[in-house]
């Protein structure tokens, strides 16, 4: 909304700058985004007619205007297609400045000598940008100053109003506010009042869905000539951001932005019937509307009928056949109240949204109705378009009761938490058009039409509150009963995980939780694979984010793909975000938290050794340093061999307890390739509610009090043999003595049988209750190689020899 | 016997100062005080000596173990300053190279301002609660007092799934949902950060984003409490000398609403250009729970009272890191993250 400052002091003498005025409006709750100073620079641009207009000699584009300020003739160039003989226009001469800063200078064009500018709109900042100049009107006195007659200089406020304001769409109820604000008395516009005429014998209201539209009030105007409006009333409807379109459109625009009610202007002649009939749309009723395009509307929508068919679509816009054109005689004159949710949906449902549709959608005062149409009709006389028939057709089968709100003070104080000057709340009420009856303690505050808003004692606690200032209430703490600031526990676990990971050189990414469908084929997941089972958005903003996710890892591979693009060349990071797995029937998908990881390239270089790949293996110490921090019992990475974006031969899922914890991987060199990924990629995806749910406390052991004894053993083992079999088969051999048992080396090659490999363990064994004796050691070892044997035909490689070191408690 | 004495005294002088190192010391020490050395053998002599002589003899023999003895020991000494010195030298490194590199990870800073913006709460007592993100259409609207064909509606852009079915446009649900859950329980006071979603893409939108909600429901709480509360809230996040100002406005689900700036964490109010010369930078969202929220969810709107806050993460750590662009939170590059 944008307020000429101009306009707005018709309505009130308000006594501040501009600037000290939309401060106070904004802690009032009528927010001021900007105060645009308005024709500031413009000066020596004068009133002229151009007696004579001819083509340049040397150019095509420009021509040569006569142009004559009633005291003297200039000749001046202009390329403006629109100058004609006989049109009045404002002229800068020599050292006139424009809107923008510009002084106008003596120029040659081609060979002519141009001793001024014929000025447009833009020029002197009357809107963006102008096809041509500005058109005065043919009785505009020549030689006058134009910024004078233009009433600059002036401001426009530009409002950013909150939507259960649209009482403030107006100038009238920006200058309540303004009245109410300084305490200073607020002056309405003159009205031709229509009197008690019914004008029946012109034309007959009838209101067929009075659920829809609660009042409608029509006026008639004979006699018009339609032709463009005055200056003055052209230059407010610019400055408020609306384009002049001729007369009799002009008054109607001009009273909407000045009292807030949305009129409409038919050509009475081709109404057929001598009737208006408010009722909703038949199925598939069409109208052009004013913007020439056929529209198909449904019982859903409200339109203005006459006789026979429909004219206009309510509330938001006018039919092209009964529009007011420069042929029109008689006017009938629409002011009306609809129903702001039928407007709302009407608009929506045709992408139409008007200054009209707006205003309706936010509720217009009712009772102003018949008001704002005597403006228009004082405005059409006293701009002499033509005559106003007395007498209103006024149909309002809506009028509504008017609305009381109980107030206890006293609870306004404690809402607020500051005592409240009772009085002078009382009397800003009254200002704001509220009526305040005193009942006891309690205020009874009767509401005014134009605020639908307010229904609630609260409503009436801001009104005070915001009239008391915000500024002014106190900072106070909570008082009452302490409480714990208590985290969920999955909240304090990822921290946790946070931490540790970024500790080992993984940063976090976030990455959007909607995915372009087409990941799934990326990945290579196949038609039926449940991940593809994705919650379609049904307005996306592309294809490229309408579908929730599934899985993180597409997220994950573009952040890859983004980072290697850019030159980053060692990628590790992780992200912890929720997936969604759609549910039948209408209920919302199920959301579950995930741990991703990814990552690729090589570890930095560094001049004392090799750069180390990021492969599978660093993956796993990490998830196994993570596991081992979250004391998981006994995780096992069993090979998994068949998801379909994982290599077959390096994926495993992790599983402890019988329960799944999640996924590692080297990616499928396909979807690597999909995904345009220059090298290997290593990712991971972890069910936080797993996780979580492994997670063991801290228990405490004994230290051991008795010296332990290291062995290491190498076996030769068919290569097919998992290493954590063998592990496993050791453990169960060594017993309770074997203590711990770490795996140092893999060999294949030259040294032992093909289809072998060889396996070095090494071995501590320890007994909490003695020093193991070498016989012991000896006995344990032997059942090892036994068992290794027999389960896998296992070698021992070299021999069982001496200790390796004696281990200290 | 004392000449042969002070002859061994003499040579043993000139080999431990010829000694160049820790093997010629301990040749020195051996040739003269090993069990054959030089001074070894003549003192076992003193003893065969005529009974006048010996005590002489002895005492000096004596003397000249000490002072072969001292004399050792203080070369021994200085060559293994020396030795020590060398093997200092040889083993010097440029310690102007490079250590060897340890990855370094870092944590989104999204996530570094929502766990700041958690634990001054938690410290006011609040707990943190959640809530999904794909919502119905009653607890992210209905609930919070935004009927369906409600204006306000418009002012948030939404991602619907179905009918009835949407992705959360604030986390405001997370208070009714809250507040059904507890209900009738006070004081109620909980905070709940979360993603977002809007149907809007620009250098100042995201499509996704990440918003806390504040929440104290009590008996007796005013709206002073919640200027209270939020001065302390920007006073830890942007510093003890911040400033704030409310202004009324409007929000469905609360009565009286008002939107919060703080005073400008550039120019500290003087006007600048991040602040568009106003001094002021708005933050978040607040007011007063509507009675209706409070009824929908189960508490009488008599007998008690809320205030309730929201605010975009993005947008404090754009304001708090002086990030300009919202879209480099979500492209994770890591050039970006790794100034966090």
């Amino acid at each position: 909304m944008r307020v000429p400052l101009s306009w707005l002091k018709e309505f009130v003498d308000v006594p501040v700058s501009p600037e000290e005025l939309a401060e106070r409006l904004t802690m009032a709750g009528i927010a001021v985004d900007a105060v645009v100073p308005f024709g500031q620079g413009v000066k020596g641009v004068v009133v002229a007619r151009l007696t004579e207009v001819r083509p340049h000699p040397n150019a095509d584009r420009l021509r040569i205007c006569v142009a004559d300020t009633g005291t003297a003739l200039y000749e001046v160039v202009t390329g403006a297609p629109n100058v004609f003989p006989g049109a009045v226009v404002p002229l800068g001469l020599e050292g006139a400045r424009l809107a923008n800063g510009m002084v106008i200078k003596r120029a040659r064009f081609r060979g002519v000598d141009s001793c001024g500018m014929v000025c447009s709109e833009a020029e002197l900042g009357l809107e963006e940008r102008s096809a041509g100049i500005m058109i005065l009107p043919p009785e505009t006195p020549l030689g006058e100053d134009v910024a004078t007659l233009l009433g600059f200089p002036d401001f426009v406020l530009e409002l950013d109003l909150t939507p259960n304001r649209g009482d403030c769409l107006c100038v009238a109820g920006i200058a309540r506010e303004v009245a109410a604000l300084y305490g200073l008395p607020l002056k309405f516009p003159p009205v031709l009042p229509a009197g008690r005429e019914t004008l029946s014998d012109l034309v007959e209201v009838e209101i067929a869905a009075p659920e829809l539209c609660g009042r409608y009030a029509a006026r008639v105007f004979k006699e018009v000539k339609i032709g463009p409006s005055p200056l003055w009333m052209q230059v407010r409807l610019r400055m408020a951001g609306m384009r002049p379109i001729n007369n009799m459109v002009d008054i109607t625009n001009y009273v909407m932005l000045e009292l807030g009610q949305p009129l409409h202007a038919f050509d009475y002649e081709t109404l057929r019937g001598r009737k208006i009939v408010v009722r909703r749309a038949d199925a598939g009723e069409r109208l052009v509307s004013l913007d020439e395009v056929l529209r198909e509307l449904g019982p859903e929508d409200l339109v203005i009928a006459d006789a026979e068919r429909a004219v206009a679509i309510a509330g938001v816009m006018g039919g092209l056949d009964t529009e007011v054109t420069p042929a029109t005689a008689t006017v009938l004159l629409e002011s009306a109240n609809f129903n702001p949710q039928s407007i709302r949906r009407t608009a929506r449902a045709l992408g139409l949204r008007s200054e009209a549709s707006l205003r309706f959608e936010k509720g217009v005062d009712i009772e102003g109705a018949v008001r704002a149409a005597d403006r228009a009709a004082y405005l059409v006389k006293k701009t002499g378009i033509g005559q106003a028939v007395p007498g209103v057709a006024d149909c309002y089968p809506g009028r509504p009761e008017r609305r009381t709100v109980v107030v206890q003070p006293a609870r306004v104080e404690a809402v607020l938490g500051t005592p409240v000057p009772r009085d002078e709340a009382v009397e800003w009420l009254g200002r704001l058009g509220f009526s305040v009856q005193k009942d006891g303690e309690n205020w009874i505050v009767s509401v005014p039409t134009f605020r639908p808003d307010v229904s609630i004692e609260e409503d009436i606690v801001e009104e005070v509150a915001r009239f008391y200032g915000y500024e002014r209430i106190p900072a106070t703490l909570l008082y009452g009963e302490t409480t714990p600031g208590q985290r969920p526990a999955t909240a304090a676990f990822l921290d946790q995980v946070s931490q540790f990971l970024t500790g080992l050189g993984f940063s976090e990414v976030i990455t959007y939780s909607f995915i372009n469908p087409a990941s799934f084929d990326r990945l290579h997941l196949p038609e039926d694979d449940p991940h593809r089972r994705a919650v379609r958005l049904k307005n996306p903003i592309s294809e490229d984010q309408s579908v929730l996710r599934t899985l993180l890892l597409p997220g994950l591979l573009d952040v890859l793909v983004r980072n290697l693009s850019r030159r980053v060349d060692n990628v590790a990071v992780y992200e912890v975000g929720k997936v969604f797995l759609p549910r039948d029937g209408g209920e919302l998908p199920e959301e579950y938290l995930k741990l991703g990881l990814a990552v690729s390239g090589r570890k930095p270089r560094h001049w004392k050794g090799p750069a180390v790949e990021m492969d599978f293996f660093f993956l796993k110490g990490i998830v196994e340093a993570l596991l081992r921090r979250l004391r998981v019992n006994e995780p096992a990475f069993l090979p998994l061999k068949d998801h379909p974006a994982l290599h077959p031969g390096r994926a495993a899922r992790i599983v402890t307890e019988g329960e799944e914890l999640g996924v590692i991987g080297e990616l499928h060199p396909e979807v690597q390739e999909a995904y345009g990924l220059p090298a290997r990629a290593v990712v991971g995806e972890f069910s936080v509610e797993a996780l979580l749910a492994a997670r063991r406390p801290a228990s405490y052991r004994d230290l051991p009090r008795f010296p332990g004894v290291l062995r290491d053993v190498a076996f030769i083992i068919p290569e097919e043999v998992p290493a954590a079999a063998v592990a496993e088969a050791i453990k169960t051999a060594g017993g309770k003595l074997l203590r711990e048992l770490k795996l140092f080396d893999v060999y294949k090659g030259v040294q032992v049988p093909e289809g072998t490999r060889s396996l070095a363990f090494s071995l501590l064994f320890q007994a909490e209750d003695r020093t193991l004796t070498d016989e012991e050691v000896g006995t344990a070892l032997e059942a090892i190689v036994r068992q290794l044997a027999e389960e896998y035909g296992a070698v021992l490689r070299g021999s069982l020899e001496e200790p390796r070191a004696d281990v200290m408690p | 016997m004392l000449r042969e004495l002070e002859e061994i005294w003499r040579r043993a002088q000139a080999a431990i100062a010829a000694a160049r190192n820790l093997e010629e010391i301990e040749a020195a020490r051996v040739r003269f005080l090993g069990r054959k050395g030089e001074l070894t053998q003549a003192l076992r002599r003193v003893a065969s000596l005529p009974a006048a002589e010996r005590p002489l003899a002895g005492q000096r023999a004596n003397e000249v173990k000490e002072k072969v003895e001292r004399a050792l020991a203080e070369r021994t000494g200085v060559l293994r300053g020396e030795a020590l010195t060398r093997r200092l030298e040889a083993e010097a490194v440029d310690v102007t190279l490079p250590g060897r590199p340890v990855m370094l990870g870092y944590r989104h800073p999204l996530s570094q301002v929502r766990e700041e913006i958690e634990n001054i709460f938690l410290g006011l007592g609040f707990s943190i609660a959640e809530g999904p993100e794909v919502e119905l259409d009653y607890y992210n609207f209905e609930a919070l007092n935004l009927p369906k064909g409600h204006p306000a509606r418009d002012m948030q852009d939404t991602f619907f799934i179905s009918e009835e079915i949407l992705l959360r446009t604030h986390t405001s649900p997370v208070q009714v949902r809250t507040l059904e859950r507890l209900a009738p329980q006070l004081p109620v006071k909980v905070i709940a950060p979360g993603k977002v979603y809007r149907r809007d893409d620009d250098a100042t939108h995201s499509p996704m984003f990440h918003q806390v909600e504040g929440l104290a429901v009590d008996t007796n709480i005013r709206f002073s409490d919640l200027k209270g509360v939020l001065l302390v809230f920007a006073r830890e996040m942007f510093g003890p000398k911040t400033k704030l100002r409310l202004r009324p406005s409007y929000f469905p689900f609360t009565e009286p609403s008002a939107e919060v700036d703080i005073s400008c964490v550039i120019c500290g109010g003087e006007g600048c250009r991040i602040c568009k010369q106003t001094g002021w930078l708005e933050i978040l969202g607040a007011g007063m729970v509507h009675p209706r929220v409070l009824a929908v969810s189960g508490y009488d709107p008599e007998k008690c009272r809320g205030f309730a806050f929201g605010m975009g993460i993005e947008r404090i750590a754009l304001l708090k890191y002086g990030v300009n662009d919202l879209r480099l939170f979500f492209d994770n590059d890591l050039r970006f993250l790794s100034q966090f």
